[in-house]
């Protein structure tokens, strides 16, 4: 890649029109980021039921939002989700990740096995797992196994381990391809020295493999971690945010704060108070990286 | 690129980036044709057997018998639909007829001025206003004017119950809230839940609290609620009554895994018919529902109904009941004028004609038509209609569906509250005192 840039002549023409590829991407991203984002912005200081007319009431919906019990509890359920699922995802996909970017047939075949939860769509994973955990006629109850039969989404701490679960089972295979990609491009002589040293498997793997992941790491935790904060279709079809508020995370929060109970002035304030949250973490896993993100990760290679 | 900063557009905003999975979740591919294309006139309404086919036969019908006025029908799940017609509504996309339940979303409609003032109309087309049961205008009108013309089928809310595992369990059906939580023990001691419910939907929990406050303190109780007046949810009534519904939550009166169970997937009802609960708390239409999917359970006499039985020492009227005087339809003010008379044709001769009110009562509901009596007699349902019609008809109060009644802001604080209730994470003063807060929002 980098090779091919270096040969490119660099004539002033070129250097004219390469902005202008950047034009779509722009137009999009104005278009349907930054313009939303004002919007959203400017009506978290109105009063509007979605049906009638909207008027400006300054800081209401903000003091509303911020005085409003649900605000804490829909944020620490939104971090308990991000937390757990990220503890839960990220060994699972390095492990997995780095078992498929073995050359053997067989881990191809898997490979594509392990894919394919990431071809559904979260409402349909929702549907088919809200039939198999119903106590009465679900997976439990069919099969007469009486510890699965549990009122699996019924009780609050067992549905945040079914959501956690869930969210896993969806995107472990997402992030198990990043990962892999990022196996395959570890040099194999750094594999072949410590062989020559004496290195074992798990020696190997803690001392080259997981190093060498670190950017990747980074990558797939900004994913995980900002993707986090969006869950909505998976819970809302699943749980609805129940039982009671067990499961409501901030968007679904601000959904049913807008599109339920007509408040779309709070329900922009939560929207504001998300994308605040999603660019400091992200801002916050770019610092963890290190100040020489942009140094070489095949050092020594 | 915009012209102007109309309400469409804030809402496209607002949709924009996060919200945008949330209407993606409720099926954002709406009909291309929004009220204010010209044309011919849409209507939206509820999906699910057999209700669906009865509404698709009546359209069908109209657009068979008027070529030159047809009307575009598109169907949507019934909690999906709540939001979409919202959204739909206040980014001026309304179809020209609007299905809905009256009340206090009819009321946010009307501020917004955003439905057909058709008192006028009705005062001129008499003949189509005495055709229907006067209590079903009740919440049609808005401030004394209608916005809605009433329709479909009257739906008071039914105790219904298994006979065949009452007769297995040796009792009989409950006549007083005592005998309920007597009966709760016998059932449990055989392995059947007392009372199926799909507490996931709400509503189906918030129809327990109806009842209650009714034959508890009568309908002043909600009417005072309803008003507006303040600290209403504390009255000594509702709190015996919100009290009383978490007595039947701990005694295990409810099947197990009621929090996660939903009334739209009729999961609730299949319990009922599969024998693996007794009883069940639900409106009229579940009997239809009941009757298609339950195979022969209805069809061999083993669906039981009643009213909600008194409570000891209540104040309210046995024979009261609540649920749904009516489904409505009302006329978008953005239609065009040619779509505005198309959809009043409609209400002249597409709602509950003949073909509709038979394919009503055959699958046992009871339009709200007058003079129905012999229909309903010669029908299968015979026995469940005429319970019906009672019911509907004789009820001192026929109390409208809370979450419908009240205002869209009250209602979902409300259902929000509910559920916690049945959850047993909130005592009743701490539901009381969440009301309060907002009583006449």
């Amino acid at each position: 890649m980098s090779s091919l840039t270096h040969h490119a002549p660099r004539s002033g023409r070129r250097g004219s029109l390469l902005p202008w590829l950047a034009a779509p991407a722009l137009v999009f991203f104005i278009g349907f980021a930054v313009i939303p984002l004002v919007g959203v912005f400017a009506l978290g200081f109105t009063t509007w039921d979605g049906i009638g007319a909207i008027h400006p009431s300054g800081f209401d919906s903000w003091r509303a939002v911020l005085t409003d019990p649900g605000l804490p509890h829909a944020l620490l359920v939104t971090f308990g989700v991000m937390v757990a699922s990220w503890a839960f995802q990220t060994p699972m996909s390095i492990l997995l990740g780095t078992f498929m970017a073995g050359r053997q047939r067989y881990r191809a075949v898997l490979g594509v096995i392990y894919f394919i939860p990431l071809l559904l769509s979260s409402a349909a994973i929702a549907v088919a797992y809200k039939a198999l955990l119903n106590p009465t006629f679900g997976l439990g109850a069919g099969l007469g196994v009486d510890w699965l039969s549990k009122d699996w989404l019924g009780q609050p701490g067992l549905a945040f381990g079914v959501v956690i679960f869930i969210v896993s089972w969806q995107f472990i295979p997402f992030h198990s391809l990043i990962y892999q990609g990022g196996v395959q491009q570890i040099p194999a002589s750094l594999y072949e020295a410590a062989q020559l040293d004496g290195a074992g498997r798990v020696r190997q793997f803690f001392s080259i493999t997981l190093p060498a992941l670190k950017y990747t790491i980074i990558t797939s935790s900004t994913l995980m971690v900002v993707g986090s904060l969006t869950f909505f279709d998976l819970i809302y079809v699943l749980t609805e945010g129940g039982p009671g508020d067990a499961t409501r995370v901030l968007a679904l929060d601000m959904y049913k704060r807008g599109f339920q109970a007509n408040l779309m002035g709070p329900a922009s304030v939560i929207a504001t108070i998300l994308v605040l949250v999603g660019l400091g973490l992200a801002l916050l896993l770019r610092r963890l990286g290190g100040k020489d993100a942009a140094a070489s990760q095949l050092e020594g290679a | 690129m915009e012209k102007s900063l109309s309400r469409r557009t804030l809402l496209g905003m607002a949709a924009g980036v996060p919200l945008s999975a949330a209407l993606a979740a409720c099926g954002s591919s709406g009909p291309t044709k929004g009220g204010g294309a010209g044309g011919k006139a849409s209507y939206w309404y509820l999906s699910g057997q057999p209700q669906e086919g009865v509404r698709t036969g009546a359209l069908e019908a109209f657009n068979k018998a008027n070529p030159k006025s047809k009307i575009n029908g598109t169907t949507f799940q019934n909690d999906a639909y709540k939001t979409k017609i919202k959204t739909a509504i206040g980014a001026g996309q309304a179809p020209t007829l609007i299905w809905g339940w009256g009340g206090g979303t009819l009321r946010s409609y009307v501020k917004a001025g955003q439905v057909e003032d058709l008192s006028s109309w009705f005062d001129e087309h008499q003949e189509v206003r005495k055709r229907l049961f006067p209590s079903s205008f009740g919440p049609a009108t808005i401030d004394g004017k209608v916005y809605a013309m009433p329709c479909e089928t009257v739906q008071p809310i039914v105790l219904y119950y298994n006979k065949k595992v009452f007769d297995d369990v040796g009792v009989k059906p409950p006549q007083s809230w005592g005998d309920i939580m007597d009966l709760v023990p016998k059932f449990k001691a055989k392995d059947v839940a007392p009372f199926a419910l799909g507490g996931q939907s709400r509503w189906t929990n918030m129809m327990w609290l109806e009842f209650l406050f009714d034959r508890i303190g009568g309908p002043e109780v909600f009417a005072a609620i309803f008003d507006g007046h303040k600290n209403a949810w504390s009255d000594p009534a509702a709190i015996d009554a919100l009290t009383k519904v978490q007595e039947l939550v701990k005694a295990g009166g409810f099947i197990k895994g009621f929090s996660s169970i939903t009334a739209d997937s009729n999961a609730d009802q299949a319990l009922l018919y599969t024998g693996k609960a007794a009883m069940m708390l639900h409106g009229s239409w579940s009997y239809g529902i009941q009757k298609h999917d339950g195979g022969d359970f209805v069809q061999d006499g083993n669906l039981g109904f009643m009213n909600f039985p008194p409570v000891d020492g209540g104040k309210g009227d046995p024979g009261n009941t609540v649920g749904n005087p009516g489904q409505y339809l009302s006329i978008s003010s953005k239609a065009s004028a040619e779509e505005k008379k198309i959809a009043k044709e409609y209400f002249i001769k597409g709602v509950l004609q003949e073909a509709e009110v038979k394919a009503w009562i055959k699958n046992g509901s009871v339009p709200l038509l007058l003079g129905t009596e012999k229909q309903l007699a010669a029908s299968d349902d015979a026995e469940f209609l005429k319970f019906t019609y009672d019911i509907a008809s004789k009820a001192k109060t026929f109390g409208q569906s809370w979450d419908q009644a009240l205002s869209p802001t009250a209602a979902e604080t409300l259902l929000d509250n509910i559920v916690k209730l049945f959850q047993l994470s909130i005592s009743p003063k701490k539901f009381a005192s969440n009301l309060n807060a907002v009583i006449g929002k």
